[in-house]
């Protein structure tokens, strides 16, 4: 019985980090004017979410959660923020504009409605959690499940993967001679128009 | 092994896709708005793995990981963009690419 309530104090402790850390990184990715740490910060909102997902006997999920976007997506972004360059953004000064708290207001809506929606579920369906077998969650019931169960969606995860990739590489080779008119648009304050590059 | 109710865990869920909203109408930088994107799709992911573990039901788990496949390929075709974007010498700020025209 002790035992029973350390453990559930012990899960209770571990849970508490992990939000903790989850929504502190979150509010850091939002926050850090420099790119570069935003998506540092992404790394650890990843880690505390991987660590929710094995408290929730999800161990399949976390270890891909862990591999495909600490492993593949960030390091994709870190790549990709150091080949544009750092390009500063302030996005909490200059005093609150009328976007600004347009947008606050926005997503604090936004917040309020799932709120509300969840919590007008939580005292109906949501009171009662199902018990699980020790084998939830684990890779070879994901794979049974995958392969069996929902074999459809499998299939077309890939195609929708293939797509994307044509897509990045179509999109990342496509070259054009830059138009002269075009570089006064945006960045030509930022930065110097470079020679053009060959390809 | 009790823990948190499932509850708890949508709180986190729902705060998570608040923050990615919140980053997305804020920021200005696209690669930015990319990562605040990042955080919606893992607020509904934990959401959709609490209500799989409250349910009992495997289902949610494979749309988790579907949409983590979505999210990859997402941040590759908006990383090809930028990419693109960046090698014509035009600004990633969001306000400025107003214009369709390349």
């Amino acid at each position: 019985m002790i035992l029973a309530s350390a453990g559930n104090a012990l899960v209770w402790i571990v849970w508490v980090a992990a939000a903790f850390s989850c929504l502190a990184s979150g509010v850091a990715v939002i926050s850090f004017s420099n790119a570069f740490y935003s998506a540092l910060a992404l790394i650890g909102n990843l880690a505390s979410l991987a660590v929710m997902y094995l408290l929730l006997n999800a161990e399949f999920v976390a270890a891909a959660q862990v591999l495909v976007y600490a492993g593949a997506v960030i390091v994709m972004f870190l790549f990709v923020i150091a080949y544009v360059g750092p390009r500063r953004e302030t996005p909490w000064s200059g005093g609150p504009g009328w976007q600004t708290i347009a947008a606050v207001a926005a997503a604090g809506a936004l917040l309020v409605e799932i709120v509300v929606a969840v919590g007008l579920q939580a005292s109906g369906s949501l009171a009662r959690e199902s018990k699980v077998g020790a084998a939830f969650g684990t890779p070879a019931w994901i794979g049974r499940v995958f392969l069996v169960d929902h074999l459809f969606a499998f299939e077309i995860t890939s195609v929708v993967l293939l797509v994307a990739a044509v897509g990045g590489v179509i999109l990342g080779s496509h070259t054009r001679r830059t138009d002269p008119g075009i570089i006064g648009v945006g960045a030509a304050e930022e930065r110097e128009p470079e020679p053009e590059m060959v390809h | 092994m009790a823990g948190p109710d499932v509850a708890w865990y949508l709180a986190v869920a729902a705060f998570l896709f608040g923050i990615g909203a919140l980053g997305v109408l804020v920021r200005r930088n696209v690669l930015v708005v990319l990562l605040s994107l990042e955080l919606m799709l893992n607020g509904g992911n934990l959401a959709l793995i609490a209500l799989s573990r409250h349910f009992g039901n495997g289902a949610g788990q494979i749309f988790a990981l579907a949409v983590m496949a979505v999210a990859a390929s997402e941040v590759c075709v908006g990383l090809g963009l930028v990419v693109a974007l960046n090698r014509r010498n035009l600004s990633l700020d969001v306000d400025r690419l107003s214009e369709l025209r390349g």
